[in-house]
């Protein structure tokens, strides 16, 4: 490959049309919070191992909802589970039942 | 002086009651055995070891008349509810032993069988009138008739139990009900028998007035042998049924107490100690009004009597949706008259669930350790401040504890200012005691590297685990209330009192119930405003809605509970709601109409300093 001196971003399309999205309606099933969350961001900013790792409920969901969890469930193993994006979150998901239930549908 | 009226000593009335007894001593026999195999090698061993220890068999003994016989609980609960199931198993009780004596007195050759005690006004006559044998026969009486007030009482109570003290009692199965039944109708016969044979086999202030009764409405008195029979057939029935119904718990608590003495804990959801607490489980409902989800028609579902009732069953799904809901608070366990460990039972259940992620807290080690904690020098005694997690959302507690600290001239250094590693309890509230394992051992680490004698804890949570679950080398764990209430007697912080405040604390369950820490915040409280009570507190309060425990309940739900827990501490109007918990603070002040804050920043509002006191 000749170096020009820049390269191409691959591209970050997602083929919502391609995936496959029945795990995500199980999920839905038992859990109807899933749909509820609206990306505020606030478990993440309150997030007691986000502090020391990458996890992030937030994108976690939206990997989820677009069918590319595969990037993001590795995440969800540095939870300690203590519960304060339960407590923070102004759609009050029961995030910490949300997460056992991501773990037990996607078997991570 | 007595003869037997029969030279076989045997009619075939007894079969009904002989079947039942043996079926029932079998029954017990096999379920203890299995018990004791159930149990693991070392709990045996400690079984084993408490029977021949003075110390322990005689707390057994104490707990043998207390609980089972006396129901001492109880009494000090209700007096009605007490006076009822102390006059059913005590009078019982002193019938057997009397109706023992009566055989062993009189013909010894005949004590070797089960039915001779129990039926033996039938089998015997009197012959000649002596002191001891009146005085015998009249105890006799006298505790038939202790027995029959109470089984008046429980007629009442079933249909009529709001007089009773209790708002809502359990729904039975229909087995329970054969047994209730039977047991009603077993005493109430015994006196109809035992007056058809007064006037042969004798009787006391209470047979023999019924014996004259009968003989003036009855043309033959004689055919009594019909009443024996009732009383026998209802005897057998409620023992063939009792180890399906409730009344299991009358046999199964005599063997539970000795492995309670013994220190043995649940380890599995329904095998070893377990299954001797869910049968020594009365199904008396008291769980039923002391559960604070039972605000909700719906809840009263999730409670410890009908979580015990479906794992006896066997029905897994049911049982473990009501292992999960459960907030874990922990004040069925305190209230229920024979102490069933809920929690644990309900906890051995989520440890056995898969978890279907493997954790990976690796990225803990490298962590340095000091690069969390930050020293603030005054000079004085050595603290380690542990904040905990949710003191990032509650700033103020943190803030305010430091403050005090620093007013007291104390050497303290933050343990988690840079970013906190979870306590482990919600992890270990989920079940996952292993996951936990990993977060507790770095925080040892962190604890024990920075050689501070004391750690001081501002979240009840954490306080829990650290007391409970953490090894830590003698460091001494303190939480804040304890502490500042220490430094405040010691004279080392002085705090002014406003008069005219009423201020209402609530006893976080963690705290309380889990620690029995209740004076300290009380008495710190009382140096800076007036303490109302709240209408139930210090081991009957109200979790605030907010508990970790609980995995699946909803926003909704939660919030119904927190409405409720705030009007109970408000039932005195209070000025303001003082809590120790972060957690607690941060519920109640969702939904509180009062100003609710945390005990921290009440004492750190009320510090005199010292400079101005110069």
């Amino acid at each position: 490959m000749i170096d020009f001196g820049y390269s191409l971003t691959p591209s970050s399309t997602i083929e919502i049309d391609d995936a496959d999205m029945s795990l995500f309606d199980e999920l839905c099933a038992v859990e109807p919070d899933a749909i509820k969350c609206m990306s505020c961001g606030s478990c993440a900013a309150s997030c007691t191992a986000g502090v020391f790792t990458d996890l992030n409920l937030r994108k976690v969901l939206l990997g989820l909802q677009r069918g590319c969890e595969e990037d993001v469930l590795p995440q969800l193993k540095s939870c300690m589970l203590c519960g304060k994006c339960h407590i923070v979150c102004p759609r009050g998901i029961n995030t910490r039942h949300l997460i056992l239930s991501i773990c037990k549908i996607y078997n991570i | 002086m007595m003869r037997e009226r029969f030279i076989s000593g045997y009619d075939h009335f007894v079969l009904p009651f002989m079947v039942g007894m043996i079926f029932v001593l079998l029954w017990c026999i096999i379920g203890v055995i299995k018990i004791m195999v159930q149990l693991e090698r070392k709990d045996r061993i400690k079984v084993y070891k408490s029977l021949v220890n003075p110390v322990i068999m005689g707390k057994n003994v104490r707990d043998w008349f207390g609980d089972c016989l006396f129901h001492v609980k109880l009494w000090r609960r209700n007096k009605v509810l007490g006076y009822m199931h102390s006059s059913i198993a005590f009078g019982w009780f002193m019938l057997i032993v009397i109706g023992h004596i009566e055989t062993f007195l009189y013909i010894p050759e005949r004590g070797g069988l089960f039915y001779y005690p129990i039926f033996f006004r039938y089998f015997m006559a009197v012959e000649s009138t002596t002191l001891k044998g009146s005085l015998l026969f009249f105890l006799m009486d006298f505790f038939l008739l202790v027995v029959l007030s109470g089984i008046i009482l429980a007629i009442i109570k079933r249909f009529r139990s709001k007089l009773m003290g209790m708002r809502r009692t359990t729904k039975l199965t229909l087995l329970d009900r054969v047994g209730l039944y039977s047991l009603w109708a077993i005493f109430p016969l015994r006196l109809i028998a035992e007056g058809f044979t007064a006037g042969v086999g004798g009787g006391s202030f209470l047979t023999v007035p019924v014996n004259w009764l009968f003989a003036s409405i009855l043309s033959k008195p004689e055919n009594f042998t019909i009443a024996w029979w009732a009383y026998s057939i209802a005897l057998g029935t409620f023992m063939i049924v009792l180890p399906y119904t409730r009344y299991m718990h009358i046999p199964a608590e005599f063997f539970l107490i000795p492995l309670k003495n013994a220190g043995i804990k649940v380890r599995r959801p329904r095998k070893g100690y377990a299954l001797a607490e869910l049968y020594s489980c009365p199904s008396c409902g008291v769980c039923l009004d002391a559960c604070p989800m039972s605000v909700d028609k719906a809840g009263l579902k999730n409670t410890t009597v009908y979580y015990i009732r479906q794992v006896k069953r066997r029905n897994q799904p049911r049982a473990l949706a009501i292992a999960d809901k459960c907030l874990m608070c922990g004040k069925c366990s305190v209230l229920c008259p024979i102490n069933i460990s809920a929690i644990d039972l309900r906890l051995a259940l989520r440890k056995q669930q898969p978890y279907n992620i493997e954790h990976d807290f690796s990225y803990l080690d490298k962590i340095p350790n000091e690069a969390l904690t930050s020293a603030i020098s005054v000079g004085g005694e050595k603290v380690l401040y542990y904040s905990g997690c949710m003191s990032s959302l509650t700033p103020m507690v943190s803030q305010s504890v430091q403050k005090v600290l620093t007013t007291a001239g104390i050497d303290f250094t933050l343990m988690d200012e840079q970013g906190t590693i979870c306590c482990g309890r919600p992890l270990l509230l989920s079940g996952r005691t292993e996951e936990a394992k990993a977060l507790i051992e770095k925080n040892e680490q962190i604890i024990k590297e920075s050689g501070a004698p004391i750690l001081l804890v501002s979240c009840a949570i954490c306080y829990r685990i650290f007391k409970e679950d953490y090894d830590l080398n003698g460091v001494q764990v303190m939480h804040y209330t304890e502490y500042f209430e220490q430094l405040a007697a010691e004279g080392v912080i002085k705090l002014r009192k406003q008069e005219k405040l009423k201020y209402v604390y609530h006893d976080p369950c963690e705290l309380g119930r889990g620690c029995g820490i209740y004076e300290a915040p009380r008495k710190a409280l009382a140096r800076v405003a007036n303490l109302v009570p709240a209408a139930k507190e210090r081991k009957e309060s109200i979790c605030c809605g907010g508990s970790l425990g609980s995995l699946t309940l909803t926003h909704e739900e939660r919030g119904r509970i927190t409405e409720n827990s705030i009007r109970n501490l408000t039932a005195n109007s209070p000025d303001r709601i003082v809590t120790a918990c972060p957690l607690c603070m941060k519920t109640f002040s969702r939904q509180s109409e009062i100003k609710v804050v945390d005990f921290a920043q009440v004492i750190a509002e009320n510090l005199v300093e010292k400079e101005k006191e110069e």
